[in-house]
C-alpha cells in the first residue's frame, strides 16, 4: 500500500511540480539566450543562393559528406540512441495515455515488443557513448560533470522504464515509482544542463543555416 | 605583451573581458547552449586530423569565452560564481589560449559546416579574437602587421610607390592602361599586398580583361590595399580604419562597384564585415573578381577558348568558397578553357584550408603547425595525381607555394585571373 501511496504522490503533485519547473527553467534559459539579442546584418545578402535557417534545421540532421567515416560510432550510436528515445517516450503506448490523461490528445502507438527493443538499443547506444568518451581523447578533452550527470539522468528513465515494464527487481509499482522519479530528476535539471540542447539546438541550427545563406552557402 | 603601434590603448585583461561580453549574443549564447561536446568538429579540423592532438579540438579553443559567458549570462552560473564555485577566466589562461585561437584556427569554416546541433565555431572564433587583442593576446606576427597595416596602409608596408612601379612593368608587359584615381568608373579595383609583391600579373590581367570586356576601372592612390589585418588580430575598430579607406575612396571616385583582388579574407572583411563594421549598408557593390568574370562571362562580354590542356584542379579558398558563396564561378570559368579540370575530393564548400588562413600566415610562432596542417592538401593533391592547381586567393598561393617546397612536390600554382587573361578569344588583337 506504501508503494501505491508513493506512486499517486509521484504521478500526481510530483509530475505536476517538476513540469512545471521543466517549462520555468526553459523559459528563464530562452529569456538568457535569446534575449541577449543580435545585430542586423548590414552587408547586402546574395539572393540567389541555397539555403536558409529553416533548411538547415533539416539538414543539420545529417552528416556532411566524409564525415561519417570519420567517426561512425558517433554517428550511429548517437541516431539510434535519438530516435529510440523519441520513439519510446512518443509512441510506447503507456505514455500516449499519460500524455492523453494531461493534455487531451493521443496517437497510435507502437507495438509493446517494438518498444522493448528500441528501448534496450537506446540503452547500449548510451552505453557505448559513454565508453566512447572515457576512450577518446577528444570527448574527454571536452568532459566534465554535466557530461556524466546527464548520461546518469538520461540513463535512468529508460532503464526503470525497461525493468518496470518486465516486472524486473522491484516490484512493479514500486519501479514504476522509481520510473517517473527518474523523469521527473530529467525534466528539472533539462533545462540547466547540456540536455538544453534538445531546445536550443533549433535556434542554433537556424542561426547558422540564416548566417551562411545571407552569404550564398546552403550550410 | 604589449601591442605596440596598435592605437586603441592599453591591452588588459579588463578591456579582453569586456569585448568578450560585447560579442556575446543570442546566437554565440544559443551556440554555448547547444554543445554535447560530441567532439564531431574536431574530425572537421585540419590542425586536429593533421596532428591527432585533442587540444585542436574547435570548440574547445572557445573555452574562456564559454566560460564568460556561463558565469556572466546564465542564473546557474551567477550562482556558482556567487558561491565561488566558478573559475575565473585569467591572463594566464588567455595567454596558453593564444596559440589554440591564432595558430590553430584559420577560420576556414569546416567546424561550422559539421556541427550538429549547428555551432557556427568559426564565427565564434572570430569575436573571441576580439577578447584576445584587447587583452594582449594576439600574436607578434599579426600585431606588427596590424600596425603596418593602420601606419603605411598596407600589413606588408607595402607604399604606393611600389604600386606605381608595378603599374609601370603591367602597362609595358600587358600593352594596357592602367587608370588611377578615375571618376565616375565602373569598378574600383583592389589589390593584396601579396599580389602588389608577388604576383603583380594580376593586375595587368585585369586590365586586359576590363579592356575586352568594355568596362571602365580605376585604381586608387589611397586605398589600393584589400587585406584587413583588423578583422585577422580580432580589432574591429582598427578594421573598420581598414575598411573605411575604401569606402571612402569608393565614394569619393562614385564608383559602381569594389572589386575585392584574389584575397579569401580581403573579400570577407569588404564585402561581410564591411557594411557591419562601417554601420551602414554601403552605396556600391562589393564583389570578388570571379564574380565580376563570371558577370562578364555571363553577359558575352568575355569569351574564352579552351586552351589549357592538362590535367588540373581548383583549390577553394575558404572565405571566398564556403564563408563567401563563390563556389560556382571558378568552375564555370575553368570548364571554359580546361577540358581537364578534375574535382579534389571534399571540392566546393566543404574544401580543405590550405592552413594559413585567418591571419595563420602572418604569425611566425604558427609555421610549424601550418606546414603539419598542410599535410591534408597534400594527401588530397596525391590523391587526385594532378601536377597544377589553380587558385584564386593569393595567401592560399603563398602558403601553398611554400608549403609544396617543404615536402618537395612539383606542383605549379596558378592564379585564376590570370589563366582566364591568358585564355581570352581575343588574345592576340589584345596583347601588344
Amino acid at each position: 500500500m506504501e508503494h501505491l501511496a508513493l506512486l499517486t504522490f509521484v504521478r500526481g503533485p510530483a509530475l505536476d511540480w517538476s513540469l512545471g519547473l521543466c517549462a520555468a527553467g526553459i523559459i528563464l534559459r530562452l529569456f538568457e539566450t535569446l534575449g541577449l539579442g543580435r545585430k542586423a546584418d548590414l552587408a547586402k545578402p546574395r539572393d540567389d543562393g541555397p539555403g536558409s535557417g529553416w533548411q538547415t534545421i533539416f539538414t543539420r540532421s545529417i552528416p556532411p559528406a566524409g564525415m561519417f567515416r570519420r567517426d561512425p560510432l558517433t554517428y550511429v550510436a548517437g541516431y539510434v540512441f535519438h530516435f529510440g528515445l523519441l520513439a519510446t517516450i512518443v509512441l510506447f503506448v503507456p505514455h500516449i495515455e499519460v500524455i492523453r490523461g494531461v493534455f487531451g490528445v493521443s496517437w497510435p502507438g507502437l507495438p509493446g515488443p517494438l518498444v522493448d527493443v528500441l528501448t534496450v538499443a537506446s540503452l547500449v547506444a548510451l552505453i557505448l557513448l559513454l565508453v566512447h568518451r572515457f576512450y577518446s581523447p577528444v570527448k574527454r578533452l571536452l568532459s566534465g560533470i554535466d557530461d556524466y550527470l546527464s548520461w546518469v539522468l538520461t540513463f535512468l528513465p529508460l532503464l526503470t522504464g525497461y525493468l518496470a515494464f518486465h516486472h524486473l527487481l522491484l516490484e512493479y509499482t514500486l519501479m514504476l515509482a522509481v520510473h517517473i522519479i527518474s523523469v521527473e530528476l530529467l525534466l528539472v535539471i533539462l533545462p540547466f544542463t547540456k540536455l538544453f540542447h534538445s531546445v536550443s539546438l533549433w535556434f542554433s541550427r537556424w542561426y547558422n543555416g540564416d548566417i551562411n545563406a545571407r552569404k550564398g552557402v546552403a550550410s | 605583451m604589449s601591442p605596440a603601434g596598435i592605437p586603441s590603448g592599453q591591452a588588459t585583461l579588463e578591456r579582453g573581458l569586456n569585448a568578450f561580453r560585447e560579442v556575446i549574443d543570442a546566437p554565440v549564447a544559443s551556440f554555448f547552449s547547444s554543445c554535447v561536446h560530441c567532439g564531431l568538429c574536431a574530425q572537421a579540423c585540419l590542425f586536429y586530423t593533421e596532428t591527432g592532438d585533442a587540444k585542436y579540438t574547435p570548440i574547445r579553443k572557445l573555452e574562456p569565452l564559454r566560460r564568460v559567458w556561463q558565469q556572466e549570462y546564465t542564473l546557474l552560473g551567477r550562482v556558482q560564481k556567487l558561491l565561488g564555485l566558478a573559475k575565473p577566466v585569467t591572463d594566464a589562461e588567455l595567454e596558453e589560449w593564444s596559440p589554440l585561437v591564432y595558430d590553430s584556427c584559420s577560420m576556414c569554416g569546416r567546424c561550422s559546416m559539421v556541427c550538429p546541433v549547428g555551432n557556427d565555431i568559426t564565427l565564434m572564433i572570430r569575436r573571441m579574437r576580439e577578447g584576445m587583442a584587447a587583452s594582449g593576446h594576439a600574436p607578434e606576427g599579426l600585431i606588427e602587421a596590424t600596425s603596418r597595416a593602420v601606419e603605411s596602409g598596407s600589413p606588408a608596408g607595402v607604399k604606393w610607390a611600389t604600386v606605381q612601379a608595378q603599374i609601370k612593368r603591367m602597362t609595358t608587359q600587358f600593352g594596357i592602361e592602367i587608370p588611377v584615381n578615375r571618376q565616375g568608373v565602373d569598378y574600383l579595383v583592389l589589390m593584396s599586398s601579396w599580389e602588389i609583391l608577388n604576383y603583380p600579373e594580376y593586375l595587368g590581367a585585369v586590365g586586359k580583361i576590363m579592356k575586352q570586356a568594355g568596362a571602365t576601372w580605376t585604381l586608387c592612390d589611397h586605398a589600393y590595399e584589400a587585406t584587413n589585418s583588423g578583422i585577422q588580430i580580432g580589432a574591429s575598430d582598427l578594421a573598420r580604419v581598414l575598411v573605411g579607406r575604401i569606402v571612402a575612396a569608393a565614394e569619393e571616385l562614385k564608383v559602381k562597384c569594389v572589386i575585392s583582388p584574389e584575397c579569401g579574407h580581403a573579400y570577407s572583411a569588404i564585402r561581410w564585415e564591411g557594411p557591419n563594421l562601417m554601420g551602414r549598408k554601403f552605396g556600391f557593390e562589393v564583389k570578388h573578381i570571379l564574380e565580376v568574370l563570371d558577370d562578364f562571362r555571363s553577359s558575352g562580354r568575355l569569351k574564352l577558348k579552351g586552351t589549357l590542356d592538362k590535367p588540373l584542379t581548383y583549390h577553394d579558398p575558404c572565405q571566398i568558397s564556403r564563408r563567401g558563396g563563390v563556389y560556382e564561378q571558378p568552375r564555370t570559368l575553368l570548364h571554359d578553357f580546361a577540358p581537364q579540370f578534375k574535382e579534389m575530393s571534399d571540392a566546393g564548400v566543404m574544401n580543405w584550408c590550405c592552413g594559413g588562413g585567418g591571419g595563420v600566415s602572418a604569425n611566425e610562432r604558427a609555421e610549424p603547425l601550418r606546414f603539419i596542417a598542410f599535410k591534408r592538401k597534400k594527401a588530397q593533391l596525391e590523391e587526385l595525381g594532378v601536377k597544377t592547381m589553380v587558385t584564386a586567393c593569393a595567401n592560399c598561393r603563398v602558403v601553398m607555394e611554400e608549403a609544396l617546397e617543404h615536402y618537395h612536390m612539383d606542383i605549379e600554382l596558378l592564379g585564376l585571373t590570370e589563366l582566364v587573361a591568358e585564355h581570352l578569344e581575343h588574345d592576340n588583337e589584345v596583347a601588344s
